[in-house]
């Protein structure tokens, strides 16, 4: 078994290294919303310059989630890669089916109501950890 | 598909971890396929071959009896 514990180990740390990675860039995108949400009301008095400036840095943080995300799912194994798709492919059905249904609740006036964008993310959100758990339990 | 992965793994007294590391993937992914409810991919079937010293065939079947 030795002539492979190098590249597995490797491999292992690799995916560590990922894991860790894509929390760091999570919660900066995290820090950048809130910062470009509260700045204009709570820090620098609706200055339009750093209100552009911090929605700016949020977008191009949020990039940077996008890639340190695609750069974990690719390091997975294939087993957590397919529950990976399974769970996202649900989210993004949901979302959509779900949303738009929303939508046109708000647009005919069925609900009281506005539609927020945010009740579709919490949405999303918890859908794709549920379909995580349901893959986890399905392949335990 | 079934597999003697568990009694192969079990003849050279490696652990699930063990077997996991070797064949670059998590423990419970080697744990999947041992219990048959995971299919390993063609690379990882041939990367395991590779490990036992095996023909694929000795270490996966078809579940259709031929």
């Amino acid at each position: 078994m030795n002539e492979f514990n190098t590249n597995s180990n490797s491999w292992a740390a690799n995916t560590a290294k990922n894991t860790a990675l894509l929390g760091l860039w999570t919660g900066a995108w995290v820090l950048t919303m809130a910062v470009a949400n509260f700045g204009p009301k709570w820090i620098w008095q609706s200055n339009e310059l750093l209100t552009m400036l911090a929605i700016l840095i949020n977008l191009g943080v949020g990039f940077g989630m996008i890639l340190a995300n695609k750069r974990h799912l690719n390091g997975l194994d294939e087993m957590h890669q397919k529950i990976q798709l399974e769970a996202m492919a649900l989210s993004l059905g949901v979302g959509l089916v779900v949303g738009l249904a929303y939508s046109n609740l708000d647009v005919t006036n069925f609900i009281a109501f506005d539609a927020d964008i945010s009740h579709l993310v919490i949405l999303m959100a918890l859908t794709y950890l549920v379909g995580i758990f349901a893959g986890f339990r399905k392949y335990r | 598909m079934k597999n003697r992965l568990k009694v192969l793994r079990a003849e050279r007294d490696w652990t699930q971890a063990q077997l996991a590391n070797e064949l670059q993937v998590s423990r419970q992914t080697v744990n999947a396929i041992e219990k048959g409810k995971f299919d390993p991919s063609l690379p990882l079937a041939f990367k395991a071959a590779r490990l036992f010293e095996l023909a694929i065939e000795d270490i996966f079947q078809d579940d259709v009896a031929t």
